[in-house]
């Protein structure tokens, strides 16, 4: 099958590899319909994450048709359309019985890694380096999909591919932001990153009740789209002052919730940007924290701040103090979808939740290197780059 | 970039490094006092969501502890909170030089690396009836850059800190 496959740092290729098989009785084999790029796998593209091997196929947020399925799959059936949670998740271990989904005790191959590295291995993720399983993404015609009864989500016939695709990975993380970090009616919140996480975070604050939701970012396309289809409030980093407007945006006390949907490789317009950026070239440092950083100085006295962005390893600068002296609540996670997605598409189809406008550029799998190119420069206001692998 | 990609794979080869030699979690309470510092095998725990009856129905282990044989002591208890069943597993052998040890576990014939694996393979196959598998065929090729870590995705389930 075709593929686009991870050749070395920066280095991308759509070439030939051999078709998925089922590996396990609870598996089941999809045809991809539609695989999105995500903000993170610019780390991996990049070579920020050093557990990839040349030939791993990319791609983790995704929907398509079941065309084979393992004896022990229940709830599903060749011909089912449908939508796959970004991690693999077993659904029967502790902490997905607490639906914390990805952290899984059993969807990581290779829990050595991680268990390594950060004292403990999540879940596994498709596509997401040999850190998080080695399991083939989803950038291909075809993809393994382990755990299928739990991980898979047939999408209801009024839900079209386009809005679908989205509750693989960026509607769930967005939500689990605004769920986990406590978003409650009346609340003021504030979300740096203007991505596609970041926006399906400001529109589930929106949804829980926020009185105020506020979007953080550079790139006016992005802030546009939020003001536009999401309803919320922005602020442009390089022209206004944060801080400032901020504290006048919520009665002087600081957002309730801020929420960082950037990660590892965060702008800023400052000079600690040039100080991130040279410490994490020389890998002094290996993530830019410079929106988890704000986010912890800005949020109010007793506030939540909740880490969406992906990291990697260590930081410098952290702010600890401000964590202990305002009595914060610090949080992270990726994504447990598996807890989100039924009531994600239940919302899809009543037209709560739109995401189409994410998806600003579509193309065949052969233009993936294309795709990944303008999404990582932002050129032509590319937000999110969509390949259709089997069209 | 390649170099410092190489960097940060040899960074994370160090730190497994220094766990085949008796990282930082053995503490001192694993080593016996002597004129040799010998490790003591110690107890390799994993908890598994479910009662002790399903752990070990009639007392009879799952196949990849079984297996295991005389060579290892299994002692199962109440997870507390009702988080399932404790596994204990550890050698029954006496004490070993760490350097032979980690000689062992680098070659990967450490029989502690056999007690994780079937710790980790019982946990899957309690749980979820199947041990989870790897896919395949790989759409990967190995380079001079990948090597170190191919051996050590070899260990997956080998190594680690459980």
């Amino acid at each position: 099958m075709k593929a686009l496959v991870w050749e070395g740092a920066n280095e991308l290729a759509v070439r030939q590899v051999p078709d998925p098989q089922i590996r396990n009785d609870q598996d089941a084999i999809v045809r991809v319909r539609r695989s999105v790029t995500c903000g993170s796998d610019l780390h991996l593209l990049g070579g920020y994450i050093p557990f990839m091997e040349r030939g791993d196929v990319l791609g983790h947020e995704f929907l398509g048709d079941i065309v084979e399925v393992g004896p022990q799959v229940r709830n599903h059936k060749v011909g089912d359309r449908v939508v796959v949670c970004s991690f693999v998740s077993c659904g029967k271990c502790w902490y997905c019985q607490q639906q914390q989904f990805s952290l899984c005790d059993n969807g990581n191959t290779i829990p050595m890694i991680t268990e390594n590295v950060w004292g403990s291995a999540p879940g596994g993720c498709y596509g997401y380096s040999h850190a998080l399983g080695g399991f083939a993404g989803s950038h291909a015609e075809y993809i393994r999909v382990p755990y299928a009864d739990q991980g898979a989500f047939t999408v209801p016939d009024e839900v079209s591919d386009e809005r679908a695709l989205f509750a693989s990975d960026a509607a769930p993380t967005g939500w689990m932001g605004a769920d986990l970090g406590g978003v409650k009616p009346g609340d003021v919140v504030a979300v740096w990153g203007a991505g596609g996480v970041g926006q399906m975070a400001a529109r589930a604050s929106v949804l829980l009740g926020a009185d105020r939701v506020i979007v953080i970012d550079r790139l006016d396309n992005r802030l546009e789209m939020a003001r536009t289809h999401l309803g919320v409030e922005t602020l442009n980093y390089e022209r206004q002052d944060v801080s400032g407007e901020l504290l006048e945006r919520s009665g002087g006390r600081g957002p309730d919730v801020c929420i960082e949907a950037v990660g590892m490789e965060s702008h800023s317009s400052g000079p600690q940007f040039l100080y991130d950026q040279v410490k994490q070239q020389l890998r002094i440092e290996s993530d830019r924290p410079i929106a988890a950083r704000e986010a912890i100085y800005n949020c109010r006295k007793g506030g939540s701040v909740f880490i969406l962005g992906v990291f990697a390893g260590l930081v410098d600068k952290f702010p600890l103090g401000a964590v202990m002296n305002k009595g914060l609540t610090l949080r992270g996670a990726q994504q447990h979808g598996q807890r989100y997605i039924p009531m994600l598409l239940e919302r899809m189809a009543r037209g709560e939740l739109v995401t189409e406008h994410l998806a600003t550029h579509t193309m065949p799998l052969d233009e993936a290197p294309r795709g990944y190119e303008m999404f990582k420069q932002k050129l032509d206001g590319c937000v999110r780059a969509v390949f259709q692998p089997t069209s | 970039m390649r170099w410092l990609i190489g960097g940060a794979v040899v960074v994370a080869g160090g730190m497994v490094a220094r766990r085949l030699l008796g990282g930082t979690d053995q503490g001192d309470g694993h080593w016996q006092r002597g004129q040799t510092r010998r490790r003591r095998p110690r107890w390799h725990m994993a908890t598994v969501n479910r009662p002790a009856n399903d752990v070990a129905p009639g007392g009879q282990l799952p196949e990849p502890l079984a297996g295991l044989g005389d060579a290892v002591e299994v002692q199962l208890r109440p997870a507390p909170g009702d988080r399932g069943t404790e596994i204990a597993v550890r050698l029954r052998d006496g004490s070993r030089l760490p350097v032979a040890a980690a000689a062992r576990r680098a070659t990967g014939r450490d029989p502690e690396q056999a007690i994780r694996a079937a710790l980790r393979e019982s946990k899957q196959l309690i749980e979820t009836t199947e041990v989870l598998h790897p896919d395949y065929p790989p759409t990967t090729e190995p380079t001079p850059m990948n090597k170190p870590l191919r051996m050590a995705t070899q260990q997956g389930r080998r190594e680690g800190r459980l």
